[in-house]
């Protein structure tokens, strides 16, 4: 966990009401897909949690949906903007529990926490199959950056304007992966985790209040006794998930 | 400029405490910076029995604020004497502050028997004002027989401790309270805990929080805290407080410790900025300097 200064270096539409931002600043706290950071929002008491797309040494990129003022007043910054930013926070994803093959199941914006799981899994020579959920082809994001890190990629929309018409659970394999990783609505989570396979780890969400777990905002129940999603998790593994 | 003050004996090396609830157990700031810069340590809310807390949405912003609904989440003392205590320990070693919280005098008073036998335990801080659960905290907080029972009740069983009773802002009469606990023989008061509150969405035409209402804190509510301080310090001649509401800068401690504060509360502000007390206390000598300060121990009450 760290706190430091970020200069917005873009901040750019990717589909209606979702945008992604690319902060430049010390990336040294961010160790795993599926981490978040925590924005400081001038004028508003409370950070904004948003998970990490991806992130090298130099700069990370964050995607998130205008959902409330705070995320609105984001929209509207622009290339050379300082940020306070929490970062390196939440578990993430253990890309170290697949051993051959990954199930990556993600709905709407979920698709940008498990980017950086994607391609740490490619990079070890994982086969990873992505299926990808969202209301209709206009809010498909991301589908192309996952195909170009070597994923098979199916694309999934209620409305079947792209790809297979249904949901995300129609388009899940019967077998062939050992592990399988989903983000997405919580709904649409529990679905896929209950016709799931194989072991594997979901990411919850919840309204944080501090995001470093000092608060106990954001608890939630597992198996194994309250936890906190931005600290104990966000990602749990699925025996742990009470839904 | 003379920062030390002392709270019933305890020396602290500054007036700044991390609030109770806003800090956890202390172990979970670690990686954030050195514990040991703080005055002292409110741990986290902690009865009898091991407690879940309030169910989520637990969190909503609000100006200058945010209400919270946490209601309690705890491991029980048990854990915390033999487990969280011990784990700071390691870390950390300045005053403790135990916060204790209950649903009947009993469970208060054992409790608090078993925090104030803990050696690694310096302040005994009895919150009869957590408005976030049925049947207690706030309950007892709230008038001022209720308060004398419960502070009487632990005062018996936790000698050779000081015993600090946190008082909550939803009263009418906040120097009666204080008065009946200080009657009762409290050593010391914290003030004030959340202000109760709620925030609607319109979305779901549903109040944020699960429990429809929470524990409003944050900037917004100094100025209540600064008032009620005043009152309970001008009702209490002599009794040391610790003040609590709305500290963000050490301009604000300042002002706390003016309006009859021994010792200074941070709370929310630390859930904004986890950085928050080590950068107030980095920042009160100056302020002291500002205006003329060379002792912090000679503000406090003047007003």
């Amino acid at each position: 966990m760290k706190q430091a200064c970020y200069t917005i270096e873009s901040n750019l539409p990717l589909a209606p009401g979702v945008y992604r931002m690319c902060l430049v600043g010390d990336t040294s706290a961010i160790t795993a897909g599926g981490q978040f950071v925590d924005v400081a929002i001038g004028g508003f008491f409370l950070r904004r949690p948003i998970a990490v797309q991806k992130w090298d040494s130099r700069s990370m990129h964050i995607v998130y949906k205008v959902v409330g003022k705070g995320t609105e007043v984001m929209s509207r910054m622009t290339p050379g903007q300082s940020l306070d930013v929490l970062t390196g926070l939440g578990n993430g994803f253990d890309a170290g529990a697949c051993k051959a093959s990954a199930l990556i199941v993600s709905g709407g914006l979920g698709a940008s926490p498990v980017f950086s799981l994607a391609k740490s899994l490619v990079e070890a020579g994982r086969k990873v199959e992505v299926i990808m959920g969202f209301n209709s082809a206009a809010d498909v994001i991301l589908a192309d950056e996952f195909k170009a890190l070597g994923a098979s990629v199916d694309v999934v929309t209620m409305d079947g304007s792209c790809g297979l018409k249904g949901l995300v659970t129609d388009a899940m394999p019967s077998d062939g992966y050992d592990y399988f990783y989903t983000c997405g609505p919580k709904v649409m989570m529990k679905a896929v985790c209950a016709k799931a396979s194989a072991p594997g780890e979901a990411s919850l969400e919840e309204r944080m209040g501090c995001g470093c777990g000092i608060c106990y905002g954001c608890t939630c129940h597992t198996a194994s006794g309250p936890k906190r999603v931005c600290a104990d998790g966000p990602v749990f593994k699925k025996e742990e998930i009470i839904w | 400029m003379v920062s030390e003050v002392k709270l019933c004996g305890v020396s602290l090396k500054n007036p700044v405490i991390p609030a109770s609830g806003t800090f956890g157990f202390g172990t979970e700031m670690a990686g954030w910076y050195d514990l040991n810069q703080l005055g002292a340590i409110s741990l986290k809310g902690t009865t009898l029995e091991p407690r879940f807390g309030n169910e989520c949405p637990r969190i909503a912003e609000c100006p200058e604020g945010l209400i919270n609904s946490v209601g309690l989440q705890n491991p029980g003392i048990k854990a915390v004497l033999g487990e969280k205590i011990p784990a700071l320990r390691k870390i950390y070693s300045g005053p403790v502050i135990a916060n204790i919280s209950g649903f009947s005098v009993e469970e208060y008073a054992s409790c608090c028997a078993a925090a104030g036998a803990c050696e690694d335990v310096d302040i005994i801080e009895v919150n009869i004002s957590c408005p976030n659960v049925h049947g207690g905290g706030m309950a007892f907080g709230s008038n001022p027989e209720a308060a004398a029972e419960v502070t009487s009740a632990v005062k018996a069983v936790c000698p050779g401790k000081p015993v600090f009773v946190k008082l909550s802002p939803n009263v009418t009469d906040i120097a009666a309270i204080a008065r009946a606990c200080a009657d009762a023989g409290a050593d010391g008061l914290t003030l004030i805990n959340t202000v109760l509150g709620m925030r609607i969405d319109l979305k779901t035409r549903r109040p944020v929080v699960a429990a429809r209402y929470g524990g409003f804190s944050g900037r917004a509510i100094l100025p209540i805290a600064l008032r009620m301080v005043n009152q309970a310090a001008h009702a209490c001649p002599g009794l040391p407080i610790m003040g609590c509401g709305g500290v963000s800068c050490a301009d604000d401690v300042l002002e706390m410790m003016m309006a009859g504060a021994t010792a200074v509360q941070v709370g929310a502000e630390n859930l904004r900025d986890p950085m928050a007390c080590s950068r107030i206390i980095a920042e009160l000598p100056a302020a002291a300097a500002k205006y003329g300060i060379d002792d912090l121990n000679s503000i406090v009450g003047i007003i």
